[in-house]
């Protein structure tokens, strides 16, 4: 990840903390639980970061403490080059502009009592801003492109279904032509074909306006589909990043692993040929108490007594490819069934110790700058069948 | 760019045609709620002779305050005529004693009860909403302390307390320039009615604030960065209106009750002047000899307290945005 300053976002060991308070007539500060816990992340102009990871992993924190819905504990969140964290609200207010969001549910994110016209008009009016030929214009002309009826503009939230709502939200976040937007899970509660057309809007805005996304969701196939480069968290740490492709066909971090094998493939067959099915047992652990050392290591079938002791940092084995692993494992050497259990890796001789993985690179180095350089040219990113070669190419199989 | 601009102006003018304001929506919903219209109606009805009433009654000749010693008998004070003596004079009888006029004590009576009880759940409201809103969102520490506070009211024994500061603290109001007697008792009245009665609604209206400020619209306003004040009276207060309106409909009409009672307890206004409550009082001595006396200011009340929570409820499902229509 190129650090330029031009970044929209640079979010730089980012620590959000919910303290643990013990009940009483006075209550105690007794732990904390560490929802964010040393995330950093920068994204370009133009650019989508697909921000994935199961249920509880600190995702969606992570995106509400980048626009300062969530205090961090800690950290450092920088919009459009400008450090935004020890802002006092007024201070932060003009900022706002450039940063919006977008919800997950459809339903709860716009106001019932408003209507469709208040609602997206509502940013105007906050921070005092006319578009040209006036605000009632410009909302009309936003609803039109999100493609809403803008004779609906008198209407409630309520007389319209799931994926219109969220064009509306849609509206909302765009009406300040903002450079990053933070979608969370912005189509997860929309059925499928739904969800194409959302994702399809969110990619022609971006074109448009050039706006930057950190698109957090748990659905890999959408993620696959919007993302230029995609981010792999657990437990409040980032354990993968890599351009979109990379992360699909050459992960190296078992955790990335374990979540790719979890996904359905619509094809028995296809289904009965995979290399392996890679089962996780047990929860989350608890981010009051994380585990020592890698937070992952109680589920990882590559897991040594290395990991319970030494925290994996997220190194660069290939460029735009980090991975927070002691023993990162490629495709190929994968177990042909692995079963997780806490610190018994099967075989270890099956795990690649890094220094295999590093020469490797070495090899691929020049496709890999290759598909360094693709994430700026967005369109060309998109087309999946370009990227996939670039990452069949990176990796090539262990001699 | 400039196709988007005709297209836009051209669904201007049916924007602004074709969708409907929310209080035009709300009308259209209780037009079509006949209970809900007549009651109304009742309650225009009494506020307007509650307003104009004494004005007309007294420029046709209907005065409270003239004793008719023809209409008892001499002994007992008893109406001579039966039903309380109605007749032409007095379509609604006469008062036991002294032979006034029940119509003209109705309509009298009325504008002060109703100034009392509107004026005290105005001021319910206003205090309760504004509270439980800034408990709510605030949490923390200010939320406990306004909510001790609201605990310290509650535990005031009302009926003790507002009559035993009764009498200071008219007379508190009258040294700070309220003119004395009634009007100072019926402020008296409307201030205690309202200091007692607000954490009731504070406490309905901060439980609401708590669940809505988790919703993902008030982190939208924040995300848009909007101010407190906006967030809590542009983005939250609207989808208060439902618990508030319910609960100010059913305040109204219990308040009305209790100045009845108060009056009752010698705390209300004082005659010759009357409100609903006083005459209830008054009625109750004879209730075995002349039920009418009783039953006409309690049939007035009973359809002002229906008609208000008639209307409550009908207002509650017109601005409910889910609700059927």
């Amino acid at each position: 990840m190129t650090n330029q300053t031009s970044d929209v976002l640079d979010v730089t060991d980012l620590r959000t903390y919910f303290p643990v308070r013990s009940r009483g007539l006075i209550p105690r500060t007794i732990g904390a639980v560490k929802a964010v816990d040393g995330v950093s992340l920068s994204l370009d102009a133009g650019e989508t970061l697909g921000l994935v990871g199961e249920s509880g992993s600190g995702k969606t924190t992570a995106a509400r403490s980048i626009l300062m819905l969530v205090r961090p504990t800690g950290g450092s969140v920088k919009i459009d080059g400008e450090e935004i964290t020890d802002l006092s609200a007024r201070k932060l207010m003009p900022i706002r502009r450039k940063a919006q969001m977008i919800f997950q549910d459809p339903y709860n994110a716009l106001n019932p009592r408003h209507t469709v016209g208040a609602i997206i008009t509502a940013p105007f009016k906050v921070q005092k801003v006319v578009p040209p030929g006036g605000v009632k214009k410009g909302v009309l002309e936003l609803m039109e492109r999100v493609g809403l009826n803008p004779e609906h503009y008198n209407r409630y939230p309520n007389e319209f279904s799931g994926g219109q709502r969220q064009r509306i939200g849609i509206a909302r976040a765009i009406a300040l032509r903002p450079k990053l937007i933070v979608c969370d899970e912005p189509v997860s509660a929309l059925d499928v074909s739904i969800q194409a057309q959302i994702l399809n809007l969110l990619r022609d805005l971006q074109k448009e306006f050039g706006i930057a996304y950190l698109f957090v969701a748990h659905d890999l196939a959408v993620v696959r589909q919007i993302s230029h480069r995609v981010a792999v968290m657990y437990l409040g740490k980032i354990m993968e990043t890599a351009p979109r492709e990379l992360i699909y066909s050459r992960p190296l971090h078992p955790y990335t692993h374990s979540l790719l094998s979890a996904v359905p493939v619509p094809d028995p067959k296809r289904q009965a040929h995979r290399k392996s099915r890679i089962v996780l047992h047990g929860d989350l652990p608890s981010p009051i108490d994380p585990p020592s050392g890698c937070v992952f290591r109680t589920r990882c079938f590559q897991a040594q007594e290395r990991c319970a002791v030494e925290v994996p940092p997220l190194v660069e084995l290939a460029p735009g490819h980090h991975v927070a692993c002691h023993f990162p494992i490629a495709v190929e050497d994968l177990p042909a069934r692995a079963e997780v259990q806490a610190l018994t890796a099967d075989d270890p001789q099956e795990a690649t110790p890094d220094v295999q993985i590093v020469s490797r690179e070495e090899a691929a180095d020049g496709a890999a700058g290759a598909a360094g350089k693709g994430r700026g040219a967005q369109e060309e990113a998109l087309d999946e069948g370009g990227a996939a070669e670039e990452g069949v190419s990176l990796n090539k199989p262990r001699a | 760019m400039t196709v988007v601009q005709d297209t836009a102006a051209g669904f201007q003018s049916a924007a602004l045609t074709g969708g409907r304001s929310l209080r035009q929506i709300i009308w259209a919903r209780l037009r079509r709620d006949r209970v809900a219209m007549i009651c109304l109606v009742v309650l225009v009805l009494f506020y307007l002779i509650g307003i104009f009433g004494p004005i007309v009654g007294g420029m046709v000749g209907i005065d409270p305050y003239k004793f008719d010693s023809a209409s008892i008998s001499d002994n007992a004070g008893k109406p001579v005529l039966d039903w309380g003596g109605i007749s032409a004079a007095h379509p609604l009888g006469v008062e036991w004693g002294t032979g006034r006029d029940i119509m003209a004590q109705l309509l009298f009576g009325l504008r002060i009860s109703l100034v009392i009880a509107t004026s005290a759940t105005l001021i319910t409201v206003a205090i309760g909403t504004v509270v439980g809103i800034i408990a709510g969102y605030s949490g923390g520490w200010t939320d406990s302390i306004i909510g001790r506070f609201m605990d310290l009211v509650l535990a005031f024994p009302f009926l003790l307390i507002v009559l035993a500061l009764s009498g200071v603290l008219t007379q508190r109001l009258t040294q700070l320039g309220v003119p004395e007697g009634n009007p100072s008792r019926i402020l008296y009245l409307i201030l205690v009615l309202s200091v007692f009665g607000w954490p009731y609604l504070a406490r309905i209206v901060r439980g609401q604030v708590l669940s809505l400020r988790e919703r993902e619209f008030v982190e939208s306003a924040v995300a848009m960065g909007s101010s407190k004040r906006r967030i809590l009276f542009t983005e939250i207060l609207p989808n208060l209106w439902a618990p508030i309106l319910v609960y100010a409909t059913l305040t109204l009409p219990a308040y009305i009750g209790t100045e009845a009672a108060l009056s009752f307890l010698g705390v209300g206004v004082l005659p010759p002047e009357t409100t609903f409550g006083a005459m209830l009082a008054t009625s109750v001595t004879y209730f075995n000899v002349v039920p009418t006396y009783l039953f006409i200011p309690g049939t007035a009340l009973v359809i002002l307290v229906v008609s208000f929570n008639l209307l409550g409820d009908s207002l509650r499902d017109a601005l409910d945005p889910k609700a059927i229509h």
